[in-house]
């Protein structure tokens, strides 16, 4: 552990901080966290790493079991967001806390409104707060607008303005940049150095390292709910910082044998999607998958992985282009009739789409084939084979759980991924789409859950592998894309000789393949 | 069929409008607050309802028609605060308590009066008091207008006089801006610090206010008595009212006109040979295809906004 002796300009420290969720998730294990006045200091992680719980027990959205925050050496307990307020903590949230029909200078003012006559609110005086406030601290905007109207940068400003309006001194920042186009990242950034030089301190979470590298002065690293120290970041390589982050200490080695493609499983043909907004999410994607092949996805969240997935179970409709599996269109199929050409799916959010929550684990593993003809007796369920049925997953995939009528909502991540991948893998796919399938579970299960996508591949099944966890995909991967910004950058064929940080440039957008590299993929 | 315009051009027509608009006013104006604050309060009918009993009670035993108002007007707040506890504090579903309430209020008024007065459906042994009429200096000597806007109950111009109330209160406030934030994105509001059960509160109890002031009028002021299921759904008709004007002050004012004057028309109707009931499926017929249209609108500017980005 480094000391830092510069106590005197520490504004704030938190102090083993420990937090755990009641489904038993250790979210923050002693995770010690200090920022000087002035600075703006990184924290950096993998998905689940922490960063998030870490910043919303400082902002008061969470309690820690245990640990304290002490403010410019005072212990002080942050109840609430209002409390955090009164401290002169602002958060500018991922997702903006925005009232879209209001002006900009009454979402500027709500809860601190400006009044007329002791009654009446005075909105000629919050354009006015609007205006001083936006030009003290060079942050440019139309009061009177409707946020609505406005562009997500905007937004962004609003929401800093809001913070700062209400005085806060020390500004947290969940991933700013995940939802800016580079145009107003550099103007955010701009901005923010500006805000510093004014003496405001700056907490950035982030898992960018380019922009880390660019814009802070140290940098905290969570892994696992720990932190792994706290770093220069101009002493501080990508590298190091990346192999910090992922630890490459704890890596899981799987086993496993040369594939051996056969035909083709999967292939899509200049597949695009359009979101609302006119920025192709998915850009003309070809992609080609066969059997005893796991083709791996790597590439930072929120690049389009997620809608491609979609567009490939039949949850998203394709703007353009087409999906053809096992040589069949099926492009504007629906899910169910998707899955009856043997696909499963392990979807990323594992409690929304994945299983019933407050449903048995029974009738989640059941939930794809109860009305098969095998299982019914004519109009009724044959409950009693279906209870067979469940109770023999149950027990290989090893679910812990007190019986096969227990609440899945009451089971630990980890067990209920395994119900979601027991489900999925029992039903002979012929293509497994798994999306983040050991996303924030334990190790032992994550473990489990690989073999068993090995053991698939040896057995013919073609695998697509989308994760954002670089181990994962470079473990089990036979062939690997990166994707960035809804394109494909880099395809190679044998996984085995990528290295992370090549991988790492391709993702973070600093290199990309050229066409005629990437003819692989069609080849390949 | 000369006759029918006759009929609406008049001005005895007119003031049967603004009548018969009242109490749908009040109770539209209730459930525009409460929906702008995100709890939609449709147990009006029953506040309504609960409240015109207590009205003529109280101002039958107090001899004074201000006493039966006020006791109307709180136990109109009485009912939104226990709404708002179920639905805020006890998290029960918000339209379930509100049915409760409202056959509560249903079966409970017929129950309470045959208690207090051994009456059975009608208050016909309670000497309840009439708000008064006003007579507008004015105007009432005006032809055409002072037929139709003067020597009104005095809750008619509370009524109008609300909407103006109700406007300023929305729109120009510090807690109409809370409440309309509440509404539209509840956690902004709470990541500022605005206490989201609060405002909502606030909400619900106003809204039965104005529920307590359409069921005084109901029974001290439209009529001079209380009956079994006076209120006869003017407590929906208000939700209605409330999605046509589109949730706007002036929007809701037109709206509840609408209804009024439709209802106003099916009672003048009668005396021509047009099936009273076929009359009164007028105003829920005008609702559905405005909202029909509303809504074919929204989603054709929605579904051409898509095909714009698509190009």
């Amino acid at each position: 552990m480094e000391v830092y002796l510069e106590a005197m300009e520490e504004i704030l420290r938190m102090e083993s901080i420990t937090k755990v969720y009641p489904n038993g998730i250790v979210a923050n294990k002693n995770v010690d966290f200090s920022v000087r006045k002035g600075e703006i200091h990184a924290i950096v992680g993998e998905n689940g790493a922490g960063k998030s719980t870490l910043m919303k027990i400082l902002f008061g959205m969470e309690q820690p079991e245990e640990g304290e925050i002490k403010l410019k050496g005072e212990t002080i307990n942050i109840s609430s967001p209002s409390a955090a307020i009164r401290y002169g903590i602002g958060m500018v949230h991922q997702h903006f806390m925005l009232v879209p029909s209001l002006t900009v200078a009454e979402n500027l003012v709500m809860g601190i409104e400006p009044k007329r006559n002791n009654f009446f609110f005075d909105y000629k005086k919050a354009v006015q707060m609007t205006d001083e406030v936006s030009k003290k601290y060079n942050l440019s905007i139309d009061p009177k607008a409707v946020v609505d109207t406005l562009a997500v940068g905007k937004k962004q400003k609003i929401e800093i303005l809001k913070a700062l309006v209400r005085g806060a001194e020390i500004l947290i920042l969940d991933e700013p940049t995940a939802v800016l186009t580079p145009q107003e990242t550099k103007e955010l950034f701009e901005e923010l150095i500006n805000l510093k030089n004014q003496g405001f301190t700056i907490i950035f979470i982030s898992h960018k390292l380019k922009e880390v590298k660019q814009i802070t002065d140290r940098l905290t690293i969570l892994r696992n709910g720990r932190s792994m120290g706290v770093h220069d970041t101009k002493n501080t390589s990508e590298q190091e910082i990346s192999r910090l982050m992922v630890g490459r200490d704890v890596l899981l080695k799987v086993e496993k044998e040369p594939a051996k493609p056969g035909k083709t499983v999967l292939k899509t043909n200049q597949l695009s999607y359009y979101s609302d907004a006119d920025t192709p999410v998915v850009k003309k994607i070809d992609m080609d998958i066969k059997t005893g092949q796991i083709l791996g996805i790597a590439g930072v969240e929120g690049n389009g992985q997620g809608e491609l997935v979609d567009l490939l179970t039949g949850m998203k409709k394709a703007s353009g282009g087409h999906i053809l599996i096992h040589g069949k269109e099926t492009t504007e199929l629906s899910v169910k009739e998707v899955r009856d050409m043997k696909v499963s799916h392990i979807p990323e959010d594992r409690m929304i789409y994945g299983v019933s929550g407050d449903g048995s684990i029974e009738e989640n593993l059941i939930s794809d084939r109860f009305d098969e003809k095998k299982y019914n007796i004519r109009l009724l369920m044959n409950v009693k084979k279906l209870t067979e049925l469940a109770k023999q997953l149950v027990a290989d995939y090893s679910i812990r759980c007190a019986s096969e009528k227990q609440q899945v909502r009451m089971l630990s991540g980890g067990n209920i991924q395994k119900v979601v991948v027991a489900r999925e893998f029992s039903s002979e796919p012929e293509l497994i789409i798994a999306n983040q399938p050991t996303r924030g579970i334990d190790v032992g299960s994550t473990e489990f859950i690989r073999k068993q996508l090995v053991k698939l591949r040896d057995k013919g099944t073609a695998v697509l592998l989308v994760s954002a966890d670089l181990n994962e995909v470079l473990e089990l991967s036979d062939s690997l894309m990166v994707m960035y910004e809804g394109e494909i950058v880099a395809y190679f064929q044998d996984a085995s000789v990528v290295t992370e940080m090549e991988l790492g440039l391709y993702m973070l957008g600093l290199k990309r393949m050229s066409e005629k590299e990437l003819g692989g993929v069609m080849s390949g | 069929m000369g006759s029918l315009f006759d009929l609406i051009f008049s001005t005895t027509f007119g003031y049967s409008v603004l009548r018969v608009t009242t109490p749908i006013l009040f109770a539209t104006l209730g459930a525009m607050i409460s929906i702008k604050a995100g709890v939609v309060n449709i147990s009006m009918e029953g506040t309504m309802l609960t409240a015109a009993l207590t009205g003529v009670v109280i101002s039958g035993y107090t001899g004074s028609a201000l006493a039966g108002l006020i006791a109307a007007v709180l136990i109109g707040m009485l009912l939104g605060l226990v709404l708002a506890y179920f639905a805020l504090n006890l998290k029960t579903n918000i339209i379930l308590a509100a049915i409760a309430i409202n056959l509560m209020a249903s079966g409970g008024t017929i129950f309470a009066l045959f208690v207090i007065s051994g009456d059975r459906g009608i208050s016909s042994s309670i000497n309840s008091q009439m708000l008064p009429r006003i007579i507008i200096p004015i105007i009432d000597r005006i032809p055409v207008l002072g037929g139709i806007f003067s020597n009104h109950n005095v809750l008619t111009y509370v009524s109008l006089l609300s909407v103006v109330l109700v406007y300023i209160l929305l729109y120009k406030t510090p807690l109409g801006l809370r409440i309309r934030a509440v509404g539209e994105n509840s956690h902004a509001a709470e990541s500022v610090g605005i206490s989201v059960r609060k405002v909502q509160y606030i909400s619900l109890i106003m809204s039965g206010a104005f529920a307590g002031f359409g069921g005084a009028y109901m029974s001290m002021g439209y009529v001079s008595r209380f009956s079994t299921d006076m209120t006869a759904g003017r407590g929906f008709i208000a939700l209605a009212a409330e999605a046509l004007g589109m949730g706007r002050p002036l929007g809701v004012l037109l709206a509840s006109l609408l209804f009024g004057a439709a209802d106003a028309l099916s009672t003048s109707l009668q005396r021509f040979r047009i099936p009273s009931e076929f009359v009164q499926m007028l105003p829920y017929l005008v609702t559905i295809i405005g909202l029909i249209i509303y809504a074919v609108r929204q989603s054709n500017a929605t579904k051409r906004h898509k095909m714009e980005d698509r190009v």
